[in-house]
């Protein structure tokens, strides 16, 4: 029950009609993946989006093969409008940022739901 | 009632056997105290010479506590053995032959207490727990805040000694208390010190009454230990109280119309059910009033309220369906003002009502019939619009009634379409859910969508029960929950330590009907008293305990992670003091140490098939069995 309340806390605040009908910016600066990992574990982000940045119910949606391009994503992990906490500046640099980014953007693209037998039961 | 039945029965018993010899050296032995004591005893009985000391009784006053305790049907009492309630453990086992209650042995007092809630919402009844008055209901106190917050029944009888006089130097005075309920009185319902055994049976009647009266809560009774160990005096008329439950508090037959009217006329009502089906019963008037409207329902899940695969189940909707309501009823709802508001974790604290103006709120709810000041369970005042104060459950049955009379054709046909688009719209959100499920499909450690989906094929053609723990939502999200025993909700007070000991009490309460339980062990919560293992194999409880293992107590690591997130520091420490790593806990070793078949720890979700058809083989032959698996965060 305390995980059905805390989604309940999250659903209304998701800023999801900021983000949903951003465009990908054409110039994506390239991160390192590999880095990006790293401090995707290292600074916490795997907490609520799980290690590989597919969500988790409750805690944060799924990041991976981010919808959003660098600029938005970058602003809203400095600026939330929802639950999640900052990260400024002063903790991610610019350039962690884009490695995280990168990293989300190297992890494979789930399997189908219909592919799975066991999700078909 | 059968309870009234048995108990006349029990009390016939009884009263023979107090008719017998025994009553002899009962006096004989009452003498020898009297004596100490200064006060007048009765007569030695003539074959006994003057001088012998009367070192024995067959009637002690615990014979016939539990007696009383038999006539509540109590199955089991759950304890840790303790000097205070020696002669109440002593009657359990040899006069009452240890059977109805049989005493579980258990390896802390949290695990009693948590046991107990656990049976209670398989079983709808209580069991027994006893502890000491001081050390033992002092480890027991979380787990009864726990009991009162989830409004279940626990019955508790404590161990103390009064009379100063009579103590044992050393531990027996520690081991005493003035007021030995004080401690827990702000979270029991009643509770009571007897000073004589017909004062204990009356007390014990009424504390059994009072527990099981919606909202039903835990109640704790004193057996104080002279009462216990000394012989039953001579003449003291024992009887056992006739017992009648009583009817569960039903709404008042105005307010129930008004709910009805406003219920049909709204256009998009919305049902929140969270500890209302108390039986069988209150599911199935739950579907039958969300039939009848064709109303969503957002199960909360303190309950099994409502089956999880029915067209009108949308607990996955929430947000959008309690955004667009004009109508939103509230069944033992916990926490409505939580509903139907957000709160935003930042620096400052805000919130916003989430609902649409106008929207019209209606709670029934027991939790208005008995309020406390201190602990603050109650959760933020909710601005309803109408509110019933009243057992749900029971009240159900009226409601619907009422919301019968008032549909008309035109209502129907508007109920019809609204339940054609909601069937839709539940369909796509279970294609949802199934898409979700496969993000992190693959992922070591393993995904929690991905072990809900693993366990389901192994279980259910068999009569499951989940016992305990939420794996972040997702077998109720993927599993087809119809039975009520299939979902027992949660701790109540979100006091950590529940999860591993209400298992093994739903188990045990599950085991007669050979039901296979399953729990989702979070790691966190075993390690607060893992001897609850031990009871489980001891007593031969079949259960299948599947760590949840994310080798973290998670919600303070993201608790923490905010902390230094606002303060714009450290954010690679929110480890410390949070994890449960270095070392690792191998938690099938653990198990294994106390008698469990275990196996882990699994990492890769390849593994765990074969892993989970081995242990469901044992857990049906009657074993218990654990497989440690390593998961996601959440
Ligand atoms: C304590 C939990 C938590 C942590 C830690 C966290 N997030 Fe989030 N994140 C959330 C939640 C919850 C949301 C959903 C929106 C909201 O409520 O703010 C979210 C949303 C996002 C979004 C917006 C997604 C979208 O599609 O709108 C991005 C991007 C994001 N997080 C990235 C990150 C990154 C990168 C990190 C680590 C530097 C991180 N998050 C750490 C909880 C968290």
């Amino acid at each position: 029950m305390v995980l059905m309340v805390a989604a309940l806390i999250l659903a209304p605040a998701v800023g999801a009609q900021v983000f949903e009908t951003t465009p990908k910016s054409e110039a994506v600066p390239v991160g390192n993946a590999q880095n990006g990992k790293r401090i995707f574990t290292a600074y916490g982000c795997y907490q609520c989006h799980g290690y590989e940045g597919q969500g988790a119910a409750a805690a944060g949606p799924r990041i991976a093969l981010p919808s959003l391009a660098l600029p938005e994503f970058a602003a809203y992990v400095r600026q939330p409008a929802g639950q999640m906490p900052p990260y400024t500046k002063k903790v991610v640099a610019d350039s962690e940022m884009a490695d995280i980014y990168a990293f989300l953007q190297s992890r494979p693209k789930p399997p189908l739901a219909k592919d799975i037998p066991l999700l078909n039961d | 009632m059968p309870e009234s039945e048995k108990l006349s029965v029990d009390r016939r018993n009884f009263l023979r056997m107090a008719a017998t010899g025994a009553a002899a050296l009962v006096t004989s032995a009452q003498e020898g105290r009297a004596e100490k004591s200064g006060s007048p005893g009765p007569e030695t009985p003539p074959e006994m010479p003057k001088d012998v000391e009367i070192l024995t009784t067959d009637r002690p006053g615990s014979d016939f506590m539990v007696d009383v305790l038999k006539s509540l049907g109590l199955e089991y009492i759950c304890s840790n053995p303790g000097s205070s309630f020696r002669g109440l453990h002593e009657s359990v086992v040899n006069y009452g032959g240890n059977k109805n209650p049989e005493f579980i042995t258990c390896c802390h007092e949290e695990s009693s207490v948590a046991m107990a809630h656990g049976y209670a919402k398989i079983e709808g009844k209580p069991l027994g727990v006893f502890a000491h008055g001081t050390v033992g209901l002092q480890h027991a106190a979380m787990a009864i805040y726990n009991a009162f917050c989830d409004r279940v029944p626990v019955y508790l009888i404590l161990g103390n000694t009064l009379d100063a006089e009579m103590r044992r130097p050393g531990a027996e005075w520690y081991h005493s208390v003035q007021d030995a309920a004080a401690m827990v009185r702000d979270y029991v319902k009643w509770d009571d010190t007897p000073i004589s055994l017909p004062h204990f049976a009356e007390s014990a009647m009424r504390a059994y009454k009072i527990a099981m009266t919606p909202p039903m809560l835990p109640v704790v009774l004193v057996a104080d230990s002279e009462l216990q160990e000394r012989p039953i005096p001579e003449g003291v008329r024992l009887r056992i109280p006739k017992l009648v439950l009583a009817a569960p508090p039903q709404g008042d037959s105005g307010a129930v119309a008004e709910a009805a009217r406003l219920l049909v006329a709204a256009e998009n009502p919305v049902l929140i059910a969270d500890r209302v089906a108390r039986t069988p019963a209150g599911m199935k008037y739950l579907v039958e009033l969300a039939e009848a409207l064709q109303a969503p329902v957002i199960d909360e899940g303190g309950r099994m309220n409502f089956p999880t695969r029915h067209p009108l189940n949308h607990s996955d909707r929430r947000g959008a369906l309690i955004t667009s309501a004009d109508l939103i009823l509230g069944l033992e709802l916990g926490d409505f003002w939580g509903a139907v508001n957000s709160m935003r974790d930042q620096l400052h604290r805000t919130w916003r009502p989430i609902t649409k103006q106008g929207v019209k709120l209606i709670s029934i709810t027991a939790a208005d019939l008995y309020t406390r000041s201190n602990y603050q369970d109650f959760q933020r005042f909710p601005e309803v619009d109408l509110a019933i104060a009243a057992d749900a459950e029971a009240t159900l049955p009226s409601l619907i009634e009422a919301v019968k009379r008032l549909i008309n054709a035109d209502r129907k046909r508007a109920f019809q379409d609204r339940g054609t688009k909601l069937a839709a719209a539940r369909q796509q959100s279970m294609e949802r859910t199934r898409t979700e499920a496969t993000y992190g499909w693959d992922a070591g450690p393993v995904s929690t969508a991905r072990l809900a989906a693993e366990v389901w094929p192994h279980i259910k053609d068999k009569d499951w029960s989940l016992v305990s723990g939420t794996l972040s939502g997702w077998p109720r999200r993927l599993w087809i929950f119809d039975k009520h025993y299939q979902h027992i909700g949660g701790s109540g007070g979100v006091g950590v330590g529940y999860g591993s000991p209400a298992a093994v009490g739903a188990a045990l309460a599950n085991r007669k009907y050979g039901r296979l339980s399953v729990n989702f062990q979070n790691d966190g919560d075993l390690m607060y008293a893992p001897g609850v293992l031990w009871t489980a194999a001891h007593h031969r409880v079949p259960l299948l305990n599947i760590m949840f293992n994310n080798r973290a107590y998670h919600q303070e690591v993201m608790h923490l992670q905010r902390m230094s997130s606002r303060h714009n520091r450290g954010i690679t420490t929110a480890y410390i003091g949070t994890t449960i790593e270095d070392p690792n806990i191998d938690y099938a070793k653990l198990a294994q140490s106390m008698g469990w078949h275990a196996e882990g720890p699994i990492t890769d979700p390849k593994d765990l098939a074969p892993a989970i058809r081995r242990s469901v083989e044992l857990v049906l032959r009657g074993e218990p069995a654990l497989i440690d698996v390593v998961t996601q965060p959440r």
